[in-house]
């Protein structure tokens, strides 16, 4: 519901800047993840949008509204912890309940909310139990459920499935997913250090490197069109291969870029030939690393299994029109 | 600093000025340490600044406020009589004094080695694991759980010289061939005042040796043992710098509560020139003998001497107090 | 089992009688003597000979020694309430909010515990007097408050030190002010550090002597430890070891009921506050 604007906002504690000048929007109802190595100020981003830590200078408006200095509770934000955070002494009724209590909400429609947000997210068996007794799954159905019951204007999530385990971490994906689609007007800020949750979650991502904005786009356009060797680097798995000296000198440029995916094996018309020193098979797809002289073996994505022995010579041909150059400062060459 | 140049919409905010959180935090901080800090205040700091300030005059109990300034007289001064000769007087030149200082420092000394030896030794007992360490876990701490006013009187009546039984054990062993009055006897006063004080604070000592004793990994041990160390350089080597922080905390804290000894001395060898110790000249001259200013110098002495001692412990030990680097 | 390990563990063994032996007898001996009268008091015994309890009878029959017990427990019980409830807010604070100077307040208020009593008390002396609170339970209440204080903000500090920021946050977005923080999310999770800072504060203030001695004019508003230091008999020199023991163990048993129940709680809070003995 809220329409959120950064004009060069930054944080600093002490001599240490954080967060070095960020411009953003985040537009009503739209999912948008921050993503960035550890360190990069996502975290520190998304407390200076909670109100948990306030800005050094700059401004951040809700829906028009200048909030600079509002303490969260008053901004219509929710947000869900990377450890939960649940009360410990208190049932998941009371967790949930707690905001609406401060609130002095009046009891019938505590109740219904409460209620309401447990159906949702099929915990309503569970009111009764202390979050000792769930398990971590649960436990963070209960906190997104304690944020739906304060009805924000803005979701916020701080890596809300690091703590889960791999298979947990898909399902409760798609369930956030699903939140987001069921609350189609909320506006969503999640925070990732995962670029696969990124990619699949996302309206738009930032990706953030050292307190800066690097590239905010939709996943398609930071797949596409990466404006940083940093971003294309962050962005697709496995990552992208670069090339540097004279593969990148022949095409005019300083380094250059080329996904696992764009590369096809080519016995006739090869560009780059080298020996296979590892291959890892995945049963859907097979990756194999190919010396072929640069600083990194080349990673080429073959679908299905593919059986090449070690130490066999191959040709590599990246795709017409999926290469990108980049110049020495890591941008991409017109 | 660059702001946006597109003009930006601007609600007025609901009340004019808002406070942050981190301000709204930082006033209930304030709110939040006032009672206490006035508290403290009134107990510690302003008494402490009174009782300086009466060292440096001549008020009596019975006239708290009509005491007048009368400078350095309570520690030392010097009246010189016709004939030439230089008479000095106050605390700094009184035997009394003197004696109660060496009193502290010895008993002080003496009984927190002894406590910190016994109470290593005993932690190192409860380290191990053997049938019935619960029970002598809770046996310790009954002598720590016991009042000091208490095992003063327990011990003084166990000490006593006609029917104690520390005598009649004595005598059954053949260890004295005669009755000691332990408390009363001058040459032996100290020693049963230090015993007392060792059996009451060793636990003390063994619970937070055991503390920093069980926060030593046991892979250390297991790879000493592989390796054939010997264990006596193992505690010697290993356990006992990896204790030493805690051990250092431990010692600071008896030694502090040392000095300052009070409740056992006047209770079990009331009056004995061979125990009294500064607390104790202190009060009996600002209570009972009617030179509270006297008193008051002397208390004021006290705290420089544990100041001065504090301010070198922590300084040449480096103990970490606060326990703030390890976090 | 070789020769040498079988005299190791006699060693040991050995080595855990005497702690044992040590630790209990003084107390076994204390509740022995407690129950012996007459002429059975002088003749020294190390089994129970009688059960007479004419002693406790005694002790808190007549006399003004159960005055002086419920004095005791209502200084300390005030005490620890008042050192509680200013230390809780304070803990908070101290743990909780960054602010400038924060590490050196707290480097003070350790240094208030360490304070030797004495050299406060001509200072507490002229205040107790001026408020005229002299010979009132009061008196020691307030001066009680210069060690229970400085040592239950020091250690409940290190505990709410210890609480996960996350739920501080959380409750924070729900809207919870700092006062609200502390009674309805930190206390709860607070109350067993709470219990052992409550009760090492409640042994302090039961067994505080000097201030007591100094502050006490008449026998009914002295606290136990005075009544005993200064319990005497019919004349100066015959000591009523009897009844002394017998008072003795009446103060000391609910002491070290509490502290072995405790047990555990106890002994890590005083190793987080590094506490006096």
């Amino acid at each position: 519901m809220a329409h959120i604007q950064l004009h060069d906002v930054r944080k600093s504690y002490g001599a240490v800047d954080v967060i070095k000048g960020i411009d953003l929007e985040i537009q009503k109802g739209e999912f948008m993840v921050f993503v960035g190595p550890s360190g990069c100020g996502k975290s520190t981003l998304l407390r200076l949008i909670s109100g948990l830590s306030s800005i050094t200078s700059g401004d951040m408006l809700f829906d028009g509204e200048r909030v600079n200095n509002r303490v969260p509770s008053d901004r219509g934000i929710a947000m869900v912890f990377q450890s939960y955070a649940l009360y410990p002494h208190m049932n998941v009724y009371d967790n949930m309940a707690f905001g609406m209590k401060l609130a002095k909400a009046g009891k019938e429609e505590t109740r219904a909310r409460v209620e309401k947000a447990a159906e949702m997210l099929q915990i309503g068996h569970l009111l009764d139990r202390l979050p000792k007794q769930l398990s971590g799954g649960q436990r963070q159905r209960v906190a997104i459920g304690r944020a739906i019951v304060r009805d924000p204007r803005v979701f916020l999530f701080d890596e809300p499935l690091s703590n889960l385990d791999a298979a947990l971490r898909v399902a409760t994906r798609l369930e956030i997913a699903k939140l987001h689609h069921d609350m189609n007007n909320v506006t969503m800020v999640y925070v990732t250090h995962d670029q696969v949750e990124a990619m699949t979650l996302a309206d738009r991502i930032c990706v953030l490197r050292d307190g800066k904005v690097e590239q905010v786009g939709t996943p398609a356009e930071l797949y596409e069109r990466p404006n940083s060797t940093f971003v294309a680097g962050f962005i697709g798995s496995p990552t992208m291969n670069f090339l540097e000296g004279r593969f990148a000198d022949s095409y005019r440029c300083n380094t250059l870029g080329v996904r696992p995916e764009h590369l096809d094996l080519s016995e006739t018309d090869p560009v780059w030939t080298g020996e296979v020193v590892h291959a890892e098979d995945l049963g859907s797809d097979s990756f194999l690393f190919v010396d072929v002289g640069a600083k990194q073996p080349l990673v080429v994505r073959q679908g299905g299994h593919q059986v090449i022995p070690y130490g066999q010579r191959v040709g590599v041909r990246p795709r017409e029109g999926h290469l990108y150059r980049f110049d020495a400062q890591g941008l991409p060459c017109n | 600093m660059t702001h946006p140049t597109t003009a930006v919409p601007v609600a007025a905010p609901k009340n004019g000025r808002e406070t942050s959180l981190e301000q709204q935090r930082l006033r209930a901080a304030f709110w939040f340490l006032a009672p206490m800090l006035l508290m403290l205040f009134c107990v510690a700091a302003w008494p402490l600044m009174r009782s300086i300030w009466f060292s440096f005059t001549d008020t009596s109990l019975t006239d708290l406020h009509g005491g007048k300034w009368v400078g350095f007289d309570n520690y030392l001064s010097y009246r010189q009589l016709s004939s030439g000769r230089v008479i000095w007087r106050g605390t700094l030149v009184d035997p009394a004094w003197w004696n109660a200082v060496w009193n502290t420092v010895k008993f002080a000394v003496v009984s927190v080695s002894l406590e910190t030896m016994f109470g290593l030794v005993v932690a190192l007992v409860l380290n191990a694991r053997f049938a019935g360490r619960g029970l002598v876990r809770a046996a310790i701490l009954i002598p720590w759980a016991i009042p000091t006013i208490v095992s003063a009187k327990m011990w003084g009546w166990m000490l006593n010289d006609q029917f104690g039984i520390i005598n009649d054990i004595l005598l059954n062993l053949g260890l004295i061939s005669e009755k000691i009055a332990w408390a009363a006897n001058l040459d032996t006063a100290m020693a049963a005042v230090i015993l007392v004080d060792v059996w009451k604070t060793t636990p003390f000592m063994a619970l937070l040796c055991l503390a920093g004793l069980q926060m030593v990994p046991g892979d250390i041990y297991e790879a000493a043992r592989i390796d054939g160390i010997h264990p006596v350089k193992v505690f010697f080597r290993v356990t006992l710098p990896l204790i030493r922080p805690a051990l250092m905390v431990a010692v600071i804290f008896r030694m502090l509560d040392a000095l300052r000894m009070f409740d056992l001395v006047y209770v079990l060898t009331p009056n004995s020139a061979a125990t009294k110790t500064m607390s104790i000249i202190s009060r009996e001259n600002l209570i009972e003998f009617d030179k509270f200013a006297y008193g008051s110098a002397q208390s004021s002495l006290l705290f420089a001497i544990i100041a001065i001692f504090v301010a070198l412990y922590i300084w040449l030990g480096k103990v970490d107090l606060g326990g703030e680097k390890s976090k | 089992m070789n020769p040498m390990t079988y005299f190791k563990k006699t060693a040991f063994y050995a080595l855990v009688l005497v702690i044992l032996v040590f630790s209990v007898f003084p107390f076994y001996y204390a509740i022995l003597t407690s129950f012996k009268t007459g002429t059975a008091l002088f003749e020294v015994s190390y089994f129970p000979s009688s059960f007479d309890f004419s002693n406790y009878v005694a002790v808190l029959g007549k006399g003004t020694f159960p005055r002086n017990l419920l004095n005791s427990v209502f200084i300390a019980s005030t005490t620890v309430a008042l050192a509680l409830f200013l230390a809780v807010t304070a803990a908070y604070a101290l743990a909780r909010v960054d602010f400038r100077g924060r590490g050196l307040l707290l480097v003070s208020i350790l240094a208030v515990s360490m304070f030797p009593q004495i050299a406060v008390l001509a200072g507490l002396f002229e205040l107790v007097r001026f408020i005229g609170i002299y010979n009132t339970p009061w008196a020691m209440i307030l001066s009680y408050t210069i060690f229970t204080l400085p040592f239950t903000v020091w250690v409940l500090t290190t505990f709410m030190r210890d609480l996960p920021t996350e739920i501080e946050e959380a409750a924070i977005v729900d809207g919870a002010t700092p006062w609200v923080i502390i009674t309805r999310v930190f206390l709860p999770l607070l109350w067993p550090a709470l219990v052992t800072t409550g009760l090492l504060a409640f042994i302090g203030a039961w067994n505080e002597f000097l201030f007591a001695l100094t502050f006490t004019s008449s026998e009914t508003t002295r606290t136990v430890p005075v009544a005993i230091a200064l319990l005497s008999g019919a004349s100066s020199h015959e000591t009523p070891w009897g009844a002394l023991m017998a008072a003795s163990v009446i103060v000391t048993v609910p002491l070290i009921v509490l502290v072995l129940i405790f047990q555990r709680k106890i002994v890590a809070g005083l190793t987080a506050g590094g506490v006096k003995g």
